[in-house]
């Protein structure tokens, strides 16, 4: 027996539905061997809920199912249910499933005195007995309240009955219409206190919504919110958001967009698995950036989801191949996939369970959505953000990269404020306006945020050229923030300018020099007149000199001449 | 045939009332109801009706094959159209009117 419980001291034993997301939110199925109830207004569902709990009961968990249908016949319902997948005849077949219809026909049926509702249980029974059942859904039991007019006894008999389902221990599922102002018109509540589900089916603006909620589970912690749910050609699916916690995992590894000069302005990209918002007024290029970082996840070898709300696919790459970007490889090849519809055509919810499905089934690791803005155009301000809310939890913890693409509608206080308020969901956002000056308008790029990242706060001019996207330097200089031809104007002007200095400087250069040559000059010839000055000096040193000498000897020969030393003469002599 | 005739009535007429009553083991509404039924067929049938008793406790699948729901269950077979009335029958009124033995029986 496929036991399952939401945690590990989990109170009830309980039977999962195989119902997506209805598990999560009862943290594990539906009590095990007890009554549910399952209300709901017309048309909301609440037969295909009952039926899907069987056939997943029957071909996922190997727990044989008796249907009992109250309102429709067999037939009826084997073809109704077809449409989803599910085939009641073949599971006949296989001895996993009975199908019965329980005729009530008020018309033919004449009350004369006493009775009880035996027959059904024996049928019940049987019809348990013949398949092994572990699994019992009562599609309307109400219906009796028309087909019998003492109630006294009937309501004995409905309380006998789900007292003889808990003995018999099948895991049931009872459905009844929403009454006036109670869960049930019958107040079958009353009976089934274990678990009571309540589906309602709401209209907002000529749009449905569908949503569950989970009114009492005895015994367990349930999600008390109210979660959309969607019936499609899958069945029935529920969609337990507001469940999600913050606790995905924060990869450090860089996703280039496809532009090298804005990852450069990123420091190397965004985040994967993080959220992108390219916001900017009609015409200022999202889209065609939104393409890049679509094209650089599919030359990465990553797929990518790209919704388009308001191009066609074969739009959008006719005006992609005009700035040289060709998606059409990647869409051949499959590792792009395009899904475009209107906003308009379902409701929200609708819309984001579609989404999470192509995102479960398609797997890709960047999903585009250009634009989201025309979701508000399908609900309310504060379901679009909570929608968007939901939606970029849920790529985040699947690590996937989104990239959301909001138009703005003009004005300048506006520009900075998106109007679903998704800032906050918003890792990286990157904003592109229009700038107008000298009668032309230009593209202004800056990235407004980015979680995490040294990122460049400069503006930056985006032009879409015939080989892609180019980011450019804007020129910002005392005449202000200039774009486009007055920016090459400007720069054509600083060249001018330049040219001139450098000219002036090199004729400064010339004049210096020239002063320097002639200073040498003048520096050479006072040399040259201090060194004949020197000269002259020691000619003159040297001349006094030999006059010198000459007087000594003069003097010392005139001395011998006058026998100035007679004496030594004498004594020589004497 | 899996039950008991309780009361034969003249072989293949036409006319014969075949009566069927589904009960559940011998519970004293099923006791109940055979009697009341058994007492209204004599006093406007006497001899023209048959009477097939049908414990679906031994035989569970009639109960899907004629559609029982409630017991204990009268069902009118012959004359046509089928006719059903529940309960023990102790409302003779009411149980003439379902089987439709008013008009018939009226003077």
């Amino acid at each position: 027996m496929t036991a399952s419980t939401a945690s590990p001291r989990a109170s009830i034993p309980k039977a999962p539905t195989g119902i997506h997301g209805l598990d999560d939110i009862t943290g594990g199925g539906l009590p095990r061997g007890r009554p549910t109830l399952v209300c709901g207004s017309a048309g909301c569902g609440k037969t295909l809920m009952a039926m899907e709990f069987l056939v997943r009961g029957a071909t996922d968990y190997d727990e044989p199912g008796v249907f009992f249908a109250f309102e429709e016949t067999a037939d009826d319902l084997t073809a109704n249910v077809r449409s989803l997948g599910f085939d009641l005849e073949d599971l006949a077949a296989r001895d996993k499933l009975v199908v019965e219809h329980i005729r009530v026909e008020r018309s033919e049926i004449e009350e004369a005195g006493e009775f009880d509702l035996e027959g059904l249980f024996i049928r019940l029974g049987l019809a348990i007995d013949t398949v092994g059942a572990k699994r019992v859904v009562l599609d309307t039991l109400e219906t009796l309240f028309g087909g019998f007019d003492n109630e006294a006894i009937l309501r004995s008999e409905l309380r006998r009955l789900f007292r003889w389902l808990k003995d018999r221990g099948v895991t049931a599922v009872i459905t009844a219409e929403r009454g006036d102002g109670t869960l049930t018109r019958q107040g079958l509540e009353e009976y089934v206190s274990d678990c009571v589900i309540q589906l309602d089916h709401r209209m907002h603006d000529q749009v449905s919504t569908r949503r569950l909620r989970i009114v009492k589970y005895r015994g367990t912690t349930h999600g008390t919110n109210e979660y959309p749910f969607l019936i499609d050609s899958d069945g029935f699916s529920v969609l337990p958001l507001s469940s999600l916690k913050l606790d995905h995992v924060a990869s450090t590894e860089r996703v280039s967009t496809g532009i090298e000069r804005l990852d450069s302005m990123l420091a190397g990209g965004v985040y994967r698995g993080t959220s992108v918002l390219l916001s900017g007024t009609a015409g200022t290029g999202k889209s065609s950036i939104a393409a890049h970082m679509a094209a650089a996840s599919c030359e990465r070898g990553e797929r990518c989801l790209y919704y388009s709300f308001e191009e066609s696919p074969q739009q959008v790459l006719r005006n992609m191949r005009s700035i040289n970007l060709d998606l059409g490889p990647w869409l051949a090849n499959g590792m792009l996939h395009f899904v475009s519809t209107r906003p308009t055509f379902h409701g929200l919810e609708m819309h984001l369970a579609t989404m999470f499905k192509h995102i479960r089934e398609f797997d890709p690791r960047l999903v585009v959505i250009d634009p989201i803005s025309n979701f508000i155009t399908v609900g309310t301000a504060g379901e679009a953000q909570s929608m968007l809310l939901r939606l970029v939890d849920y790529l985040k913890s699947r690590q996937c990269t989104a990239v959301f693409v909001s138009l703005v509608s003009g004005g300048k206080g506006l520009l900075e404020a998106t109007e679903q308020n998704v800032s906050s969901l918003i890792d990286t956002w990157i904003l592109l306006r229009d700038v107008e000056l000298g009668g032309e308008r230009n593209r202004g790029l800056h990235v407004l945020k980015s979680r995490g990242t040294a990122h460049s706060n400069q503006v930056r001019e985006f032009v879409l050229t015939s080989h892609g996207v180019e980011l450019r330097d804007v020129y910002v200089g005392p005449e202000g923030v200039l774009t486009g031809s007055m920016r090459l104007a400007q720069e054509a002007r600083e060249r001018e300018a330049a040219e001139a200095r450098r000219h002036a400087m090199a004729r400064k250069r010339r004049e210096i020099e020239r002063k320097r040559h002639a200073l040498e000059a003048q520096i050479a010839s006072l040399r040259a007149q201090a060194e004949s000055e020197e000269l002259e000096l020691e000619l003159l040193l040297s001349a006094e000199e030999a006059v010198d000498r000459r007087l000594t000897d003069d003097r010392s020969s005139m001395a011998l001449s006058r026998r100035a030393d007679a004496d030594n003469e004498e004594e020589e002599t004497a | 045939m899996n039950s008991e005739h309780e009361v034969p009535a003249e072989s293949d007429d036409p006319d014969v009332w075949e009566l069927r009553l589904y009960v559940a083991g011998q519970t004293p509404k099923s006791i109940q109801a055979l009697q009341n039924l058994q007492r209204l067929c004599e006093e406007h049938l006497r001899g023209r009706y048959r009477i097939e008793v049908i414990d679906l406790h031994k035989h569970p699948k009639l109960a899907k094959q004629d559609e029982i729901v409630a017991i204990p269950t009268l069902v009118r077979k012959l004359p046509d159209p089928i006719r059903r009335v529940i309960g023990d029958l102790s409302n003779v009124e009411k149980t003439l009117l379902g089987l439709q033995l008013v008009p018939a029986n009226a003077p």
